[in-house]
C-alpha cells in the first residue's frame, strides 16, 4: 500500500523533503541531458607524470625573489580594496533608487558581464594601466552590491517607518532610510561587503590572466613554464592572505590600507588615451553595415555571427554550467560532513575548514588553467573547476550554519545516521538556495573560461578582442548579459516554487 | 529501597553551573524504579537542567521528550519519529527507509501514530503541522524509543487540557518509571504518585502525591524561606554518584 495521501490532495506533495527531493531529481535530468552534448573529451590521457611535479611544486614552494611575490600580492589587495571602497557606497545610491527599472535592469546588465570581460573591453580603451584593473572590478561589483542591498533592505521590517510622513523626495528617502532600514539592515551589509571583498581579492588574482600587474600574471607564468614550486608559493601566498583576513582586516587600519593601496597601484591612473574613447564607443563596437544605415547587411551579418558563433558558444555554455550545477551539488554533499562539527568532531572539522578554504578561495580561473594542463582543452576542466570551487563554497556555508544550530537534542545520532536524518536534511533548503544563486555566477565563470581554449562564449570573444573585431565582441557580450538575465529569472522562479527565498548574491 | 525498585537516579549534593549562574545548588535526590515524578516549579527553576542530567546518568535506559521538540522540518512525521528507534535498525536500514519505509517499522509506528492521533499527519512533513501536532510527533519519537524510563520536559504543554491528560496517562502506562516536568499542578496530581516542586535549583518540596493537595502546591510555589517546612525528602545514602561525563559547560560536585 503506498503511503496514505489524502484522496482530496492526492496530486499536492504533502512532505517538503518529496518536494525539494523534485528539485534535485529535475537538476539531475539537466544534467543527464547535458552530458552527450558538452565538449568533455580528455585530450591528453597521460596526466600522470605531470600531476605528480605538480603535487610536488604545492607541497614544496619556493620562491627566490620575495619582493617581486610581495609586490604582486601588493597590487592584487590595492585593486580589490579600491575597488570595493568605491563601488560599494556606488551600490548603496542605486539602491537608493532601486525601485526605478531602468535601473534594475542597468545593473542586471552590468553585472552580467565578468570582470574579465570588462578588462578586456576597458584595456582597449585604456591600456594596461590602474583605470583598467580598477574599473573592470568596480563596474560590476556597483552591480552587485545594488542589487544585494536594494534586496536585503526590502527585508527589513518596515513598521518603523509607518508613523513617519514625509513628501516622497529623494533627500527625503535617503534620510528615512538612514533611520528606519539601513540601522537594521547594517551588520547584514557590512558582513555582504566583507565577502565581496574577498570575491574582489579573486577577480583582482585572475586579472593577472589578461596580463594586469596582479598575482594572476606570475602564476600563469610559472604554471606555464612548468615551474610549479612557484606556482606553489604563489597560491600557498594567497591562501594565507585570504584565510587570515579576519585578522589584519580591521575596520580601523583600513584607511591606512588605502592610501598604501593606492601608492601601491601601477602608474597612469588616469586617461591614457582619451581621445579613443569616443571613437571606440560611437563606432568601432558598431558593425560597418550599421553604421552605414544598411539595415539588411547588419542583419545579415548579425545572423551569420549568431550561426557560427553565438549560439555554439551559447551552447556550450550553457551545457558546462548545467554538468557543474549537479557535480557541485555531489560535491557539497559530500565535503560538507569533514568541517561539521556535529558529524566530523571538533577537531577534525577544523582540518576540515582548512581544506573548504583551499577549495572556495582558489580562484575557478586558476583551477581550469591547471586542470586544462593535465587533461588538455576541452569543457572538462572547467567543470571540475567550478564544481570544486562552488562545492567548497556552498560546503562551507553549509558546515557553518550546522554548527550554530541551536536545534540539537541530547538523543541525537552521531555518524552517518545524524548526516541523514538530521544535518542533510535541516541544512537542505540553504543548500539549494546557495545553489541556484550560484547558478549564474557558474553560468559567468563558464563563459569566461572560454579565454583559456574552450568553446564556451569567452572563446569568441576573446578571439574577437584579439582579432581586433570590436564589433564582433559588443554583439557576444550583449548575448552573455541576455544569457544571464535569463537564468537569473529562471533561478528566482525555481527558488521561488521551491520555497527557498532570500536575499544574497 | 526494596530489591525490586532499585533506584535509578541517585543525586547527592548535586550543583551544577553554567558560567556565573548557578542552575542547581546542592540537590539530593533519590528516585526509583516504578515512580512516576512530577517536577513542578517557576521558570528558571533548574527543572531542564535537572532532567538533562538525569538522561546522561541513565542515556540506554531513558527516553527523552524535550521541551523544543527537536524535529527535523523538512522530512515527515514518520521519520521523525522513526529517529526514536535509530539504534535498533542497521545505518543502511535506516539510509533505506529515507528512500522507502522499511515494512517492520511502518507497522508500530502507524500504531504509535493512531495512538496519539497522528494517523492522517503521519506522511506530511514537520513544517506543515500545527504545533500540538508537532509536540505529539516528539511523543511519538520518545515512545518509539521503547526504552523502560520516560523523561519529559513539558511534554504535553501546546494540547489541550483532554488530550494532554489522556496522552500522558498513555505515556505513563508505557513507561515503568517517568519523571516529567510540568506546568499544571492539577495534572501532576492526576497521574503522578510523587511531587518534587523546585524553585532556584533547590528542592522546595517532595512528597507523596496522595498527602498534598492543590493549595499545598500552590503555596510552595510562593514560598519563599522555608524549605524545612515542606521537606520531607527522602534521605539517601550518601554512595555512588553520577556518570563522570554528566554534563559538558557545568560541574558536578560531591
Amino acid at each position: 500500500m503506498l503511503p496514505a495521501l489524502n484522496p482530496a490532495h492526492s496530486f499536492s506533495v504533502q512532505s517538503t523533503a518529496r518536494r525539494l527531493t523534485g528539485v534535485i531529481a529535475l537538476l539531475v535530468i539537466l544534467a543527464a541531458i547535458a552530458l552527450p552534448w558538452a565538449d568533455l573529451e580528455i585530450v591528453q590521457s597521460e596526466p600522470w607524470p605531470e600531476l605528480k611535479r605538480l603535487g610536488e611544486g604545492m607541497l614544496l614552494p619556493y620562491w627566490d625573489d620575495p619582493a617581486v611575490l610581495l609586490e604582486s600580492l601588493g597590487q592584487t589587495l590595492a585593486f580589490a580594496l579600491l575597488a570595493v571602497t568605491l563601488s560599494a557606497p556606488l551600490g548603496m545610491a542605486l539602491a537608493l533608487i532601486f525601485h526605478w527599472r531602468v535601473i534594475r535592469w542597468l545593473c542586471a546588465a552590468i553585472r552580467s558581464v565578468h570582470e574579465l570581460f570588462w578588462g578586456l573591453l576597458l584595456m582597449q580603451v585604456f591600456g594596461l594601466s590602474a583605470t583598467t584593473g580598477l574599473l573592470a572590478i568596480l563596474i560590476p561589483y556597483s552591480g552587485v552590491f545594488a542589487k544585494v542591498f536594494a534586496e536585503t533592505l526590502a527585508l527589513q521590517d518596515k513598521t518603523p517607518a509607518h508613523s513617519i510622513s514625509l513628501k516622497p523626495r529623494f533627500a527625503n528617502q535617503l534620510a528615512l532610510w538612514s533611520y528606519t532600514r539601513i540601522p537594521q539592515a547594517l551588520p547584514a551589509l557590512l558582513s555582504y561587503t566583507r565577502y565581496r571583498f574577498e570575491c574582489a581579492l579573486r577577480s583582482s588574482a585572475i586579472l593577472g590572466f589578461i596580463g594586469l600587474p596582479t598575482l594572476g600574471f606570475h602564476l600563469e607564468t610559472a604554471f606555464k613554464q612548468g615551474l610549479y614550486s612557484q606556482a606553489g608559493a604563489l597560491l600557498w601566498a594567497f591562501l594565507i592572505l585570504i584565510g587570515t583576513l579576519r585578522y589584519w582586516l580591521q575596520p580601523r587600519l583600513i584607511p591606512v590600507y588605502l592610501v598604501a593601496a593606492v601608492w601601491l597601484l601601477p602608474e597612469t591612473i588616469g586617461f591614457s588615451n582619451s581621445g579613443y574613447l569616443w571613437q571606440f564607443i560611437s563606432q568601432d563596437i558598431w558593425p560597418t553595415p550599421l553604421l552605414n544605415g544598411d539595415l539588411t547587411g547588419t542583419f545579415n551579418w548579425a545572423t551569420r555571427l549568431w550561426q557560427e558563433q553565438a549560439w555554439p558558444g551559447l551552447v556550450q555554455t550553457v551545457l558546462l554550467t548545467q554538468l557543474a550545477l549537479f557535480l557541485t551539488l555531489v560535491i557539497t554533499l559530500i565535503v560538507y560532513p569533514v568541517a561539521s562539527q556535529a558529524i566530523a568532531g571538533r577537531l577534525n572539522a577544523r582540518v576540515g575548514h582548512v581544506l573548504l578554504l583551499v577549495m572556495r578561495s582558489t580562484p575557478e580561473m586558476m583551477l581550469a588553467f591547471v586542470f586544462m594542463l593535465l587533461f588538455g582543452p576541452s569543457g572538462l576542466p572547467a567543470v571540475l573547476a567550478l564544481a570544486i570551487h562552488n562545492g567548497g563554497l556552498i560546503g562551507y556555508l553549509v558546515a557553518r550554519n550546522s554548527d550554530t544550530d541551536e536545534r540539537n537534542r541530547l538523543d541525537d545520532p552521531a555518524g552517518i545516521a545524524r548526516y541523514a536524518y538530521i544535518e542533510t536534511p535541516r541544512q537542505l533548503p540553504s543548500l539549494l538556495a546557495w545553489l541556484f544563486y550560484r547558478w549564474e555566477v557558474m553560468l559567468r565563470e563558464s563563459a569566461i573560461m572560454g579565454v583559456l581554449g574552450i568553446t564556451t562564449l569567452g572563446f569568441y570573444i576573446d578571439s574577437a578582442f584579439e582579432e581586433i573585431r570590436y564589433d564582433r565582441a559588443f554583439f557576444l557580450i550583449l548575448v552573455t548579459i541576455a544569457l544571464t538575465m535569463l537564468v537569473d529569472g529562471c533561478s528566482r522562479w525555481l527558488r521561488k516554487k521551491a520555497g527557498v527565498e532570500g536575499a544574497g548574491g | 529501597m526494596s530489591a525490586n525498585h532499585p533506584p535509578i537516579f541517585q543525586l547527592t549534593d548535586a550543583s551544577l553551573s553554567y558560567g556565573q549562574v548557578q542552575v542547581l545548588d546542592n540537590l539530593h535526590l533519590l528516585i526509583n524504579e516504578g515512580e512516576k515524578v512530577a517536577l513542578l516549579g517557576p521558570s528558571g527553576a533548574g527543572k531542564s537542567s535537572l532532567l538533562n542530567l538525569l538522561y546522561q546518568q541513565r542515556t540506554e535506559q531513558c527516553a527523552l521528550c524535550p521541551q523544543d521538540n527537536g524535529l527535523v522540518d523538512i522530512l515527515s512525521a514518520y521519520h521523525n519519529i522513526f529517529m526514536g528507534g535509530l539504534e535498533r535498525y542497521s545505518t543502511t536500514a535506516s539510509l533505506w527507509n529515507l528512500v522507502r519505509p522499511l515494512s517492520r517499522a511502518r507497522s508500530p509506528i502507524e500504531a504509535i501514530a493512531a495512538q496519539l492521533g497522528l494517523h492522517s499527519e503521519l506522511w506530511k512533513s514537520a513544517d506543515r503541522l500545527s504545533g500540538g501536532q508537532r509536540q505529539r510527533v516528539a511523543l511519538g519519537r520518545a515512545l518509539f524509543r521503547q526504552k523502560d524510563t520516560f523523561l519529559g520536559d513539558e511534554p504535553v504543554s501546546a494540547l489541550d487540557p483532554v488530550q494532554a491528560e489522556a496522552l500522558l496517562r498513555h505515556v505513563l502506562q508505557q513507561h515503568s518509571t517517568a519523571v516529567v516536568c510540568l506546568h499544571s499542578p492539577a495534572l501532576a496530581l492526576a497521574l503522578f504518585d510523587r511531587i518534587i516542586v523546585m524553585k532556584a535549583g533547590r528542592v522546595e518540596l517532595d512528597q507523596p502525591a496522595h498527602q498534598l493537595t492543590l493549595a499545598n502546591l500552590k503555596a510552595s510555589y510562593t514560598a519563599n524561606d522555608h524549605p524545612d517546612v515542606f521537606c520531607n525528602a527522602t534521605t539517601s545514602k550518601p554512595s555512588i554518584i553520577s556518570s563522570p561525563e554528566a554534563c559538558v559547560t557545568g560541574k558536578i560536585q560531591r
